[in-house]
């Protein structure tokens, strides 16, 4: 009697600061969150008393603004991109870094070590090697439209997304390739030994056992960049800061700014607290929809093949 | 057999090539950070005429006022290990709970904090802060720019993933141990410090890496909670107000930058195969 008194009053003993944290910073806030998301909230009204209900008003205020809309047009294929991108050249590396080739840890290591520098201070890095470092670079190659400073890739909206992917893949190819090198480490060597025997080369091999065999590393890579992508943030503070900017829908607007920046910038830069709230909860209604929808497929996927 | 060793030695071509590329914005960020700022803007790609520029430029980064990044320093240090510390703690404990009680209550609350996880901070930043400031209306207590404020937000960010890691890893300990521990005598929570703890280490490591990396190098979380402007301030959030501002001092970036990335690296080397390990393992959640 006297221990499952003792077993209950520990487990909230334990549980106690947890709980507390998670009221505190998650369930609290995001509650709050989606109540403000329907009223007047501002940074003049912020207190409760000062709201007033405003039904679905922000969210058909955000579906209209173009800078929300061209936001959400240029993170979905910026995702798409970020995603195909990273995952080939990860998968790529991963393959490198496991055949026989010589040095191969110091190579993974190699790899690895750009994804423990934030995104933010790699932003940084990149601006400088797209504004300074590549005109110079092509001035001492002689490749003029490197040289070109209207060639620059931050100037111009699309090329200035390919360079956030570009700065992304630098940053996190080498993490997924981890991943990679985990599943292809996994797969038995009888079964290449087998292959080899009945002919197959190396790329019949490639096709017919690493690539199925790896299928379980492929549904956690493809989640992992496709929320990552999704909650750009960092990177596009730091290398392109939303700029520069573009017409969209006869509006001018920032041509890179991503959707958890344009999240940020309504609530703070336009000062309307409660349209950015609202833009952030249909944020995590895409976010939650296509991570469920792509677990889902690619669970469905695995036990096929 | 011959064709085998060109293979190899090809391999080896393409992967040096590769680490070239990989490895050309550390070297931009090295030998930019001991140059003066004519010399970054006229040749940007030369090695420094001089390298003892390099020490001048990390004197004035860890001195200057303006970037205040010696403060900066020690308080993502605080930062880091408090959270740190909290976490492992923390979700340690809250995981042997919830395995080692079974009922309604503790399968709600692990069922709730696995869902919290796809949560993404977007949807919960700003009204955390209106929050945090009529917490601190109501009670006193400071919470936003302020350590004790940073602290609870990383705990309640990084308690689900890491609860949920304890959680599988204490799963396979055999029930056997503790079992034993109890007939000697031991209370619960001594059980837990002295038996369960200790086994937890090689998870330990792999949390601590994970949440490790993800707060050193956050920004928009200090960014909020901090604010710009404040007496505490992390090295991210240090470094953007001072590469954010309208003329940019690209020698004294770099070197920021080579002082923020000195550390991490050097983490690094010690402990590579905890690391890669941990995060590896930590993706496949």
């Amino acid at each position: 009697m006297r221990s499952k008194r003792d077993q209950s009053f520990v487990f909230w003993l334990f549980l106690a600061p947890v709980l507390f944290a998670f009221l505190m910073v998650l369930v609290i806030p995001f509650l709050l969150g989606v109540y403000y998301s329907f009223t007047s909230w501002s940074s003049d009204a912020r207190d409760l008393s000062g709201l007033h209900f405003r039904g679905i008003s922000n969210y058909v205020d955000s579906l209209k603004d173009p800078s929300f809309l061209y936001s959400f047009l240029i993170t979905s294929g910026y995702t798409l991109v970020n995603m195909v991108v990273i995952n080939v050249v990860s998968f790529g590396l991963a393959l490198l870094v496991t055949s026989k080739m010589k040095g191969r840890n110091f190579f993974r290591a190699g790899f690895f070590v750009p994804n423990l520098i934030g995104g933010l201070i790699l932003g940084y890095v990149w601006q400088f090697i797209f504004n300074s470092a590549i005109p110079e670079l092509g001035t001492f190659l002689g490749i003029k439209a490197w040289a070109d400073p209207n060639n620059l890739m931050l100037a111009k909206s699309y090329p200035a997304l390919v360079a956030i992917v570009i700065a992304g893949t630098w940053q996190y190819a080498g993490y997924i390739m981890m991943i990679y090198v985990a599943a292809i480490e996994n797969v038995p060597v009888e079964l290449h030994e087998a292959a080899q025997i009945d002919g197959a080369g190396p790329f019949r091999r490639l096709i017919a056992i690493t690539l199925p065999m790896a299928s379980q590393a492929f549904t956690i890579t493809l989640f992992l960049t496709l929320v990552n992508s999704f909650k750009q943030f960092d990177v596009n503070i730091s290398l392109t800061a939303g700029g520069p900017s573009t017409i969209f829908m006869g509006k001018p607007i920032f041509g890179t700014e991503l959707l958890a920046m344009n999240i940020y910038n309504t609530a703070f830069r336009s000062d309307n607290l409660a349209e950015g709230q609202a833009r952030a909860v249909i944020f995590f209604v895409v976010l939650a929809l296509i991570a469920t929808m792509q677990v889902y497929a690619n669970k469905k996927r695995e036990i096929e093949l | 057999m011959k064709r085998n060793r060109d293979n190899g030695l090809f391999l080896l071509l393409i992967g040096l090539l590769l680490f070239v590329v990989f490895f050309f914005p550390f070297w931009m960020v090295l030998i930019n950070s001991a140059k003066g700022p004519f010399e970054i803007t006229n040749d940007p790609l030369a090695l420094p005429t001089n390298w003892g520029e390099l020490f001048g430029n990390i004197a004035k980064i860890w001195t200057s006022p303006n970037i205040q990044y010696q403060s900066s320093f020690f308080s993502s240090i605080i930062i880091t290990a408090g959270s740190l510390l909290l976490l492992n703690v923390l979700s340690a404990q809250a995981a042997w709970a919830l395995v080692r009680t079974h009922s309604r209550s503790s399968t709600l609350i692990f069922t709730a904090f696995v869902a919290a996880m796809v949560i993404p901070f977007q949807i919960v930043m700003f009204p955390l802060l209106s929050w945090f400031r009529t917490v601190t209306d109501f009670t006193g207590i400071r919470l936003l720019r302020s350590f004790q404020g940073i602290l609870l937000a990383y705990v309640g960010f990084g308690m689900s993933q890491s609860i949920f890691m304890f959680h599988g890893f204490i799963k396979s300990i055999p029930l056997e141990l503790e079992e034993a521990a109890t007939i000697d005598g031991c209370s619960r929570a001594e059980i837990f410090w002295r038996i369960v703890f200790p086994i937890l280490k090689p998870i330990q490591a792999t949390v601590l890496v994970l949440n490790g990396i993800w707060i050193w190098n956050d920004y928009l979380l200090p960014l909020l909670v901090l604010g710009k402007g404040n007496e505490i301030m992390t090295i991210p959030l240090a470094i953007s107000n001072f590469a954010g501002a309208y003329v940019k001092q690209w020698d004294l970036i770099m070197t920021a930058i080579l002082m923020a990335m000195v550390p991490v690296v050097i983490f690094f080397l010690i402990a590579q195969k905890s690391i890669i390990k941990g995060m590896v393992a930590g993706s496949i959640k």
